[in-house]
């Protein structure tokens, strides 16, 4: 691991009692580990973002433009008016502290200022102070000025938000610190003070369709390794189609699925899964990330990163959109995309191919998540399984915070995991479902300059993984979620080593019987299967 | 979207539940019961002043219930009369329950639970 | 500071409804300062919310507290994650009459193995028992306000004052309001996290509350004021008749005078979550957003980068790779 402290030392660290002076006497002090390299010139000005420049957020010097106050206060202005849930959030909390510990970064950093109620109140006294008659008394009205310090107080802390909306479930009104940091975030970057981690990933997207930036030629050669290993694995030789016109179904996934492990493996098992079922679907080049960093930038932003979906799917003419395992893709799927770049008329209701099940809850927006697809094939009993295949898997399941606060998809994958694994446990119930806590990493925050913070707000998460790790021997944590494959592996393997992530399309993969397959012995990650240990020495 | 519609409605039925006070008096002059005419300061036997008996004259019964049930004190004497502790000789002895009692209660929403148990001339038992 | 600085306040309050009625000011104690205080508060909570409202709602955010409704064969947790508009009002009533979502309170607790949650009530038992009395509270003073009294005001008196207990019976709603509030405060005085959050803003509607409700306390039960005259009073206040009769206690005018605060203040405040509650979007909405489309009425437009930008850039490595392409 690249951070120094040990686990231990970082634990007997945390200290949940506050400070003695008041919030607003405690300056913020930047702690390294913890906030995001400043966004790159070249990245802003592609997409067309202000006052780009070449920064370093841990300088004194933001190089922020002369009129910088106006215009956060006019931005701030401009967004009371157009969303309801910000004006509103701003007004109605009574400060009661049922979210102070329900947030991951609270709980793993003691930091008094991520208690959710707190973050907020960094901009709710702004909103005081500038929009409303009895902040004009300050600080005993809970206001204080816009200062330069005040606003890097704000996006310090508003890069220490995952949006997982933890704290929205125990809120008796429904604040969402979410909503709020997405509102921050909105206008750190009118600013240009986007981060690096962030700004990168939405330029590239932007140009190549994916955050990774990986060009059409690239993504072919990604599948050609991916079809390798599969053929060798299975014997089957898999042939995806990329930008064809006239296919049924749009296949759309986050782009770290074939860019990376474990990543990869799910996105074998999607492929397998097609192969087997014969679906006439194609993946696209352009439209090749599910994901929308734009979401945790502005609603400007992840619309345009979000129009290449229904975009493609109408150059193409295909009848509806299948999603891969994503969380925040889900989420902007789910509650946005129709909203902002619908109505989806060129498109057909989806119907399943193989089962004729008609998808109601996705009539208008065209898309259907992979697990709601594929849970309704084993329900109709259209794929042959082998559960044997995945029994040296004690699986857990980590509910994704946007797929389960955004959305609700808590039952489908597991009745998935429990069709193709003899074994699985779940997590404790205050940290599943409406209450999982997130990996610490989401919202744009995996980057590596800020690790000891991720560690920190993986915490929650880790610690119930290594309580059922301890009685149940559980060794992969499964999940339906990109970005939580790409960071808990790191996670995990610095809180309590010895357990693996998957996506459940990877454990639907191992289980599934290929037609024409050879005799299985290793499973997609070419590790032996249970069972074929030793012919696997022998070779 | 805004739902305006919805908003409004709420609006409506807030204000019509905070303002029913209003409009259920609609054109109603408040009577207030005839006992109130005399002024406060007007004497009362046992050397207590009309205000004072308005006020606590719950308490001086319930006290006056304990003395009789549990002590067995049934008079009590003032300027060297002796009266006897009891709702109905003493109190209803001069006063008209209907008069004294009801209009005043039920003007005030008050609900005694003397009646349970006592009943005036002229009122049938329970 | 906030705590003080609330204290202070509110005693200043009480004292100056006090010097005010010793200097014979009853008539701007007793019927022009709650007549404006009325006022501002309606004009206030409607003005408020109008506000809100002119704010649109342009995503559809509810925050999923359960399955999603999505394979008949899959249950959906319809008041956690209503997909209709008959769940979304089951949900609403769950959330502002049995507050819902604080009873999911769990605690977070340090341990030397990390991290562990346990369940924890206290909080909205406080908060439920606080608003349920207060609601009642302020439904039984419509035998103020009424002439003749309701039958079920009187009901309600009746069974708030079941326990029989004193003369004039003691009612429990009084009793629990002000152990609730009490509580709350406490809780935000020695709760070192909640301590940390808390404002003035916090502070002083607790101490307002508290000072209303044993002023209420005292009247009823300890120094007592002519019933019959404070309703000549209030009834002159609801026909718009107002008189202020005279002998009625110091104490009547300090109570009378702190609900008056209160209604002013309230639509400048806190309070307001009354109505934010019923406007809050991650819980008046239905979880249908892939099934019926929801309107963003500024939906802004925005500089895309198309697909034929996108295949002019990188024809040729499309075309190597036998990627279809638009333009050979």
């Amino acid at each position: 691991m690249a951070i120094k402290p040990k686990p231990n030392e970082l634990l007997s660290a945390i200290n949940y009692a506050p400070p003695q002076k008041q919030w607003m006497d405690n300056p913020v002090e930047f702690k390294k580990g913890y906030y995001c390299y400043g966004a790159k010139p070249k990245n802003l000005e592609y997409i067309g973002f202000p006052n780009g420049r070449e920064w370093n957020s841990a300088d004194q010097d933001w190089k922020l433009v002369d009129n910088w106050k106006e215009i956060f206060l006019e931005g701030m202005e401009n967004l009371l008016k157009k969303f309801r849930s910000f004006r509103l959030f701003m007004d109605i909390c009574v400060r009661c502290g049922a979210c102070a510990d329900k947030c991951h970064f609270f709980i793993g950093t003691g930091d008094p200022k991520n208690m959710p109620v707190l973050r907020a109140e960094l901009l709710r006294s702004i909103y005081r102070r500038y929009f409303t008659v009895a902040g004009k008394l300050g600080k005993i009205a809970g206001a204080r000025d816009l200062t330069e310090d005040v606003f890097k107080e704000i996006w310090y802390y508003y890069y220490q938000c995952t949006e997982c909306r933890r704290c929205s479930v125990f809120c008796p009104y429904g604040i969402d610190q979410a909503e709020i940091t997405m509102m921050g975030r909105e206008l750190i970057n009118l600013l240009g003070c986007c981060t690096d981690w962030i700004s990168g990933p939405l330029a590239n997207c932007y140009r190549t369709g994916n955050h990774l930036g990986l060009q059409p030629h690239t993504i072919k050669s990604n599948f050609d390794y991916m079809l390798d290993d599969l053929e060798e694995h299975t014997g089957v030789r898999v042939e995806p189609t990329f930008n064809r016109k006239g296919a049924e179904i749009l296949f759309v996934t986050p782009s770290a699925d074939f860019f990376a492990e474990p990543g990869v493996f799910t996105c074998m098992g999607y492929l397998l899964l097609f192969h087997y079922l014969g679906l006439d679907y194609t993946w696209s080049t352009y439209a090749s990330e599910g994901g929308n960093f734009g979401f945790f930038t502005s609603n400007e932003m992840m619309k345009r990163l979000n129009s290449k979906i229904y975009a493609e799917s109408k150059r193409l003419g295909v009848k509806w959109i299948l999603g891969g395992e994503c969380g925040h893709m889900w989420r902007v799927l789910h509650q946005y995309m129709d909203t902002m770049n619908g109505p989806a008329d060129h498109l057909e209701a989806p119907v399943s191919p193989f089962t004729g099940t008609k998808f109601e809850n996705a009539k208008s927006t065209k898309m259907v998540h992979i697990s709601e697809f594929t849970a309704d094939l084993i329900k109709h009993g259209k794929l042959k399984l082998d559960k044997s295949r995945n029994d040296n898997l004690n699986v857990t399941f980590h509910d994704s915070c946007n797929t389960s606060r955004g959305m609700g998809i808590f039952e489908e994958p597991r009745y998935i995991i429990n069709s193709v694994c003899n074994h699985f446990h779940e997590m404790p119930d205050s940290t599943t479902r409406e209450n999982t806590f997130c990996c610490g990493s989401g919202s744009g925050l995996n980057a590596g300059e800020i690790e000891e913070l991720r560690m920190l707000g993986g915490l929650p998460r880790a610690n119930a993984v290594k309580y059922v790790k301890e009685k149940h021997g559980v060794n992969m944590l499964s999940c339906i979620c990109a970005i939580d494959r790409a960071v808990l592996p790191p996670l995990i393997d610095y809180w309590m080593p010895d357990v693996g992530v998957c996506g459940v399309s990877e454990l639907l993969g191992n289980a599934l019987i290929m037609p024409g397959e050879k005799e299985r012995e290793n499973n997609l990650r070419g590790e032996p299967l249970p069972g074929m240990e030793e012919k696997g020495e022998e070779e | 979207m805004y739902n305006g519609g919805k908003i409004i409605i709420g609006l409506i039925i807030f204000i019509a539940l905070v303002t029913f006070p209003f409009y259920t008096n609609m054109g109603k002059t408040s009577e207030q019961p005839a006992a109130l005419t005399s002024s406060p300061d007007d004497p009362h036997i046992g050397g207590l002043k009309i205000g004072q008996m308005r006020s606590e004259h719950m308490k001086i019964l319930d006290q006056w219930r304990d003395e009789v049930v549990r002590g067995g004190e049934r008079f009590i004497t003032f300027d060297g009369d002796q009266y006897e502790k009891s709702l109905q000789i003493g109190c209803l002895g001069c006063h008209a329950k209907q008069e004294f009692c009801d209009k005043c209660h039920s003007y005030a929403g008050v609900k005694p639970y003397c009646w349970d148990c006592h009943f005036a001339e002229g009122e049938g038992q329970l | 500071m906030g705590m003080i600085f609330s204290l202070i306040a509110v005693i200043v309050l009480v004292a100056v409804a006090f010097v005010g009625t010793q200097l014979h000011l009853s008539g701007l104690f007793g019927v022009a300062i709650p007549y404006l205080a009325f006022l501002v508060f309606i004009a206030g909570f409607v003005r408020k919310v109008i506000k809100w409202g002119q704010s649109p709602v342009p995503f559809h955010i509810p925050t999923t507290c359960g399955q999603q409704k999505s394979l008949p064969w899959i249950k959906q947790s319809k008041l956690d994650n209503p997909s209709t508009t008959l769940q979304v009002i089951g949900r609403m009533a769950l959330e502002v009459l049995l507050f819902r979502s604080l009873f999911r309170n769990i605690k977070t607790h340090r341990t030397d193995g990390g991290p562990v949650y346990g369940s924890n009530k206290w909080l909205w038992l406080g908060g439920l028992a606080f608003h349920v009395t207060f609601f009642v509270v302020f439904i039984r003073h419509l035998r103020f306000f009424t002439e003749p009294v309701p039958a079920w005001v009187n009901m309600l008196d009746a069974v708030d004052g079941f326990v029989q207990v004193g003369v004039p019976h003691m009612l429990i709603t009084g009793v629990v309001l002000l152990a609730a509030a009490t509580y709350l405060l406490l809780r935000r005085i020695f709760n070192s996290q909640v301590q940390y959050i808390s404002l003035a803003a916090d502070y002083f509607p607790l101490f307002l509350i508290i000072g209303i409700a044993l002023t209420g306390i005292l009247m009823r039960y300890f120094i007592k004021v002519d019933i019959v005259k404070v309703k000549e009073l209030t009834m002159g206040l609801a026909t718009f008749k107002a008189t202020v009769p005279d002998g009625i206690g110091s104490i009547f005018f300090i109570h009378l005078f702190l609900i008056s605060v209160l209604f002013a203040y309230f639509p400048f405040s806190k309070l307001m979550h009354l109505a934010g509650v019923f406007m809050s979007p991650t819980r008046n909405l239905a979880n249908n957003s892939r099934a019926v489309r929801h309107i963003n009425p500024w939906n802004p437009k925005v500089h895309l980068h198309t697909y034929e930008e996108y295949e002019d850039e990188f024809r040729e490595v499309m075309k190597s790779e036998g990627i279809p392409v638009e333009k050979e």
